[in-house]
C-alpha cells in the first residue's frame, strides 16, 4: 500500500522526524486561511501516488497568497500526468501547502529490504534530489548502504558509518542519530516495505528535516495496521487489483483479449508466456491463489467478464492445495447464475481431479489434462473467433 | 534416497486440525509419509487421521522424536510457529503459509539459520522424495522416483514440469518448492549444493521467476561449482513491469531481476534454458 506524501509525513511526525510546517487542503475555500498562517510564502504540492511529480509541475513555489491561489487552482481537481501515470494522469484531490525553508544541503535517505542478505538496508547519499537513480548507476559508491541484522536491530556503528560518509563534522551527529533511529523504528513497527526521504535536508543549525516522503507499507502486514487501511487511497488504475486482492485473488489487467484464470503466480506467469508465445495477447494476470474456495472462482470469473475486450477465457488449474472439485463447483455455481457467451477452454488436473471432472460433466463442460493440448485448442478457438469478425 | 528428507523422516503437522492441515495430513499419510504427530493449541489429546495432537511443538517432539515439521497456520501466526518449531529442536521446517509480513520473515530467516535449522518456504508447496515421503501439498500421483532433482520458486508450475517429466519417463530424486516470497529460507544455491553431493541425482531442473537475484546467484554457482547438467525455465517474460514508487528498490536491485538478465546468465553458465515450461522434459531427455 502506497501512502500519499501527507499521510507519510503524518507518520514521520508520529515518530518525531522533523517535517516542514504544512496543511492539507482539499478545496480552494480552505486555502486563504492556510496561506495566511504560513505568511504568504509557501510551497503548493499536489498529492498523488505516482512518482515524477516534481518534473511534471506538481510542486510549485509561491511568493505571495495570490501566487499560491493560482498554483492551487491549476492543480486541484485536475489530473496530473507524470512519466509514471501511463498517459492518463492521476486526479489531484488534495494539496499539501507547506512553508518554504532554506537549507544547506539536499541528501537522499531510504530504508528498504535487501532480498539477497534478507536484511533491512539503509541508504544515504550526499547527492539528494531527483537524479538519484542516475547517480546509482554512474557512481554507485556515492550511495552509502548499511545492512542491519534484523535479530539485533540497529546499532550505533550503523549510524556512524552512514554519517561519516557525508564527510561532515561532529556537530550534526547527535541530530542524525535521533533521526535514523526514529526512521528505522518507523520502518520496522509500521511494516514498511520502503521509506524514502528525498530530499532529506540539512538545515543551518546542523539538524535534519524531511522535505519529501514516500512510503510503501507491506500489504501482507495490513492486518495489524488498521489505522493505515482506513486512510488508504487506491490509485484509479489499481482499483480493480485492490478489490481483487481483498477477495484473495491476484489480478493485473493487461491489454490483450485472451483472459486467463490460473492457480499459482508462477503457473499464471508461465501461462501468459505460453499465450504470447502462440501469437495471442493475455488480457490479464489472474492467480486464484493457493487455497480452495469455490467462491473465488465465481469472483474471478466476474472480474474477467468486466473486461469487454475479452474474446476467450483460458482456465489452467493444476490442483495442489487448490482442489479440482472446489474449482468445478465454483464454475457450476457461477454458470447457473449468469449466461456465458464467451467461449472457455479449460485445463483441470491434480488434487481431486476425478471429482472435478464429474462435476464439470454434469454441466456439460469438458477439460483437458495436458497443457499443450489445452493451448492448442485455445489457439483453434481464438482463430475461429478472429475469422468470424 | 534423495536430499533433505526420506522415508525415515518423522514429521509433525502444525495446524493439523485446520481445513488444509487435516486434508493434507490424510494425503501425506496416504503417500506414506511418517506423520507422527500434530500441533494445535488447546486441542492436545485429540486425534486427526489417527495422529495424536499436542498443545505445543516441544510436547510433540518429546513424545514422537520428530525432527521435521510442516506448517499450515494463518499468516499472522505463521512466523511465530516457525520459531516455536526451531526452539523445540525441529531441524527441517516446511512453511506452506502464504502472506507472511516481510519484517517477520527477515527475523525468522536469520533465527532459523543461527540455530543450524533449515526452513523451506514460506509460500511454498513443500518437499517430496518420490516413493518415500511427501511433506507438502503437491498432488502425489504425478511424481515418480528417478534421477532428476527439481528446484522451483513456484508451486503449480512445479507440478506442470514434474507432470511432463514423469510422462516422458524421467523420474525425480527430490523436488523442492523453495517458495515465491521475497524472503525465504532455503535458496536455489543450498539445493544445488545438496544435489551436487547426492549420487542419485544425475541432472537438475531449476524453475525461476522474475524478481530478486537468487537465480543470478544460482547461475554463478552452476558456472563455477556444479558438475551436473541443468535445465532452466524462467517464468514472467511477458509479465508487465511492476509499478513502483521511489528509487530505493531500483538502487538496491540495479540491473538484476529481469527475465532477460536471468536467462543470459544461465546460458553463460552452460545450462539449457527453455522458452516454455512444456519444453523442459525434452531438454532433460537430451541429457541422458
Amino acid at each position: 500500500m502506497k501512502l500519499l506524501e501527507y499521510q507519510a509525513k503524518h507518520l514521520l511526525k508520529e515518530y518525531h522526524v522533523p517535517i516542514p510546517e504544512g496543511f492539507v487542503v482539499k478545496g480552494l475555500s480552505e486555502l486563504s486561511r492556510v496561506v495566511q498562517r504560513l505568511g504568504g510564502r509557501c510551497v503548493v504540492k499536489a498529492q498523488i501516488l505516482a512518482g515524477g511529480r516534481g518534473k511534471a509541475g506538481g510542486v510549485r513555489l509561491a511568493g505571495t497568497a495570490q501566487e499560491a491561489f493560482s498554483a492551487a487552482e491549476a492543480l486541484l481537481g485536475k489530473p496530473l500526468e507524470t512519466y509514471q501515470t501511463a498517459g492518463k494522469g492521476e486526479l489531484v484531490s488534495a494539496l499539501l501547502i507547506e512553508e518554504q525553508l532554506s537549507f544547506l544541503k539536499e541528501l537522499y535517505f531510504s530504508i528498504t529490504y535487501d532480498r539477497e542478505t534478507q536484511t533491512p538496508v539503509l541508504m544515504l547519499s550526499a547527492e539528494g534530489g531527483v537524479e538519484i537513480e542516475e547517480i546509482a548507476v554512474k557512481n554507485p559508491d556515492s550511495i552509502k548502504k548499511v545492512r542491519v541484522n534484523p535479530m539485533t536491530g540497529i546499532q550505533e556503528h550503523h549510524i556512524r558509518e552512514l554519517y561519516l560518509s557525508l564527510g561532515r563534522g561532529k556537530e550534526g551527529y547527535r541530530a542524525f542519530t535521533g533521526l535514523v533511529r526514529n526512521l528505522f523504528r518507523l520502518y520496522m513497527e509500521r511494516d514498511a516495505a520502503m521509506v524514502e526521504i528525498n530530499p532529506l535536508v540539512l538545515l543551518e543549525d546542523e539538524t535534519f528535516l524531511a522535505l519529501d516522503a514516500k512510503m510503501i507499507i507491506d500489504d501482507n502486514a495490513l492486518f495489524r495496521h488498521g489505522d493505515l487501511v482506513e486512510i488508504r487511497k487506491v490509485p484509479e488504475d489499481e482499483q480493480q487489483e485492490v478489490e481483487a486482492r481483498e477477495k484473495g485473488l491476484s489480478f493485473v489487467k493487461l491489454d490483450g483479449d485472451v483472459a486467463c484464470m490460473v492457480n499459482g503466480a508462477g503457473l499464471a506467469m508461465a501461462t501468459m508466456d505460453m499465450i504470447k508465445h502462440h501469437g495471442m495477447e493475455p488480457a490479464n494476470f489472474l492467480d486464484i491463489g493457493g487455497s480452495s474456495n469455490p467462491q473465488k472462482v465465481i469472483e474471478a470469473l466476474d472480474i474477467i467478464l468486466k473486461n469487454s475486450k475479452v474474446k476467450v477465457i483460458f482456465i489452467n488449474v493444476f490442483g495442489g492445495i487448490t482442489r479440482c472439485d472446489d474449482v468445478a463447483n465454483g464454475f457450476k455455481k457461477a454458470l447457473s447464475q449468469r449466461s456465458m457467451t464467451i467461449p472457455m477452454v479449460m485445463r483441470l488436473t491434480g488434487t481431486n481431479e476425478k471429482e472435478g471432472r464429474r462435476i464439470l460433466e454434469e454441466i456439460g463442460y469438458d477439460a483437458f489434462t495436458d497443457l499443450k493440448e489445452a493451448v492448442a485448442r485455445l489457439k483453434e478457438v481464438y482463430k475461429g473467433i478472429r475469422e468470424e469478425h | 534416497m534423495g536430499i533433505y528428507v526420506n522415508r525415515e523422516t518423522k514429521v509433525i503437522v502444525q495446524g493439523i486440525t485446520g481445513r488444509d492441515g487435516s486434508f493434507h495430513t490424510a494425503k501425506m499419510l496416504e503417500y506414506g509419509t511418517r506423520i507422527v504427530g500434530g500441533v494445535t493449541p488447546f486441542k492436545g489429546g485429540a486425534e486427526v487421521e489417527g495422529v495424536p495432537v499436542f498443545n505445543t511443538v516441544s510436547q510433540a517432539v518429546a513424545a514422537t522424536g520428530a525432527d521435521t515439521s510442516i506448517i499450515y497456520i494463518p499468516p499472522a501466526f505463521a512466523a511465530g510457529s516457525v520459531i516455536e518449531a526451531v526452539e523445540a529442536g525441529i531441524k527441517n521446517v516446511v512453511c506452506i503459509t502464504e502472506g507472511i509480513p516481510v519484517t517477520d520473515m527477515m527475523t525468522v530467516a536469520h533465527f532459523v539459520r543461527s540455530k543450524g535449522a533449515r526452513l523451506f518456504g514460506p509460500n511454498c508447496p513443500g518437499i517430496i522424495t518420490p516413493g518415500e515421503t511427501k511433506i507438502g501439498i503437491m498432488p502425489g500421483h504425478i511424481f515418480t522416483s528417478g534421477p532428476v532433482g527439481v528446484i522451483s520458486r513456484s508451486g503449480t508450475l512445479t507440478y506442470e514440469v514434474v507432470h511432463n517429466l514423469t510422462s516422458a519417463g524421467l523420474g525425480q530424486s527430490t523436488v523442492i518448492g523453495i517458495g515465491g516470497d521475497p524472503i525465504i529460507g532455503t535458496k536455489f544455491i543450498d539445493c544445488l549444493e545438496a544435489f551436487e553431493e547426492d549420487p542419485e541425482t544425475k541432472a537438475v531442473v531449476l524453475i525461476g521467476e522474475i524478481g530478486g537475484s537468487d537465480e543470478e546467484m544460482a547461475a554463478a554457482y552452476i558456472k563455477d561449482h556444479f558438475s551436473k547438467p541443468v535445465a532452466v525455465f524462467i517464468a514472467g517474460k511477458t509479465a508487465p513491469r511492476g509499478k513502483r514508487m521511489g528509487h530505493a528498490g531500483a538502487i538496491i536491485h540495479a540491473g538484476k531481476g529481469t527475465a532477460e538478465s536471468k536467462v543470459a546468465l544461465f546460458r553463460e553458465a552452460g545450462a539449457a534454458v527453455v522458452d516454455l515450461p512444456v519444453d523442459i522434459a525434452g531438454a532433460v531427455k537430451a541429457f541422458f
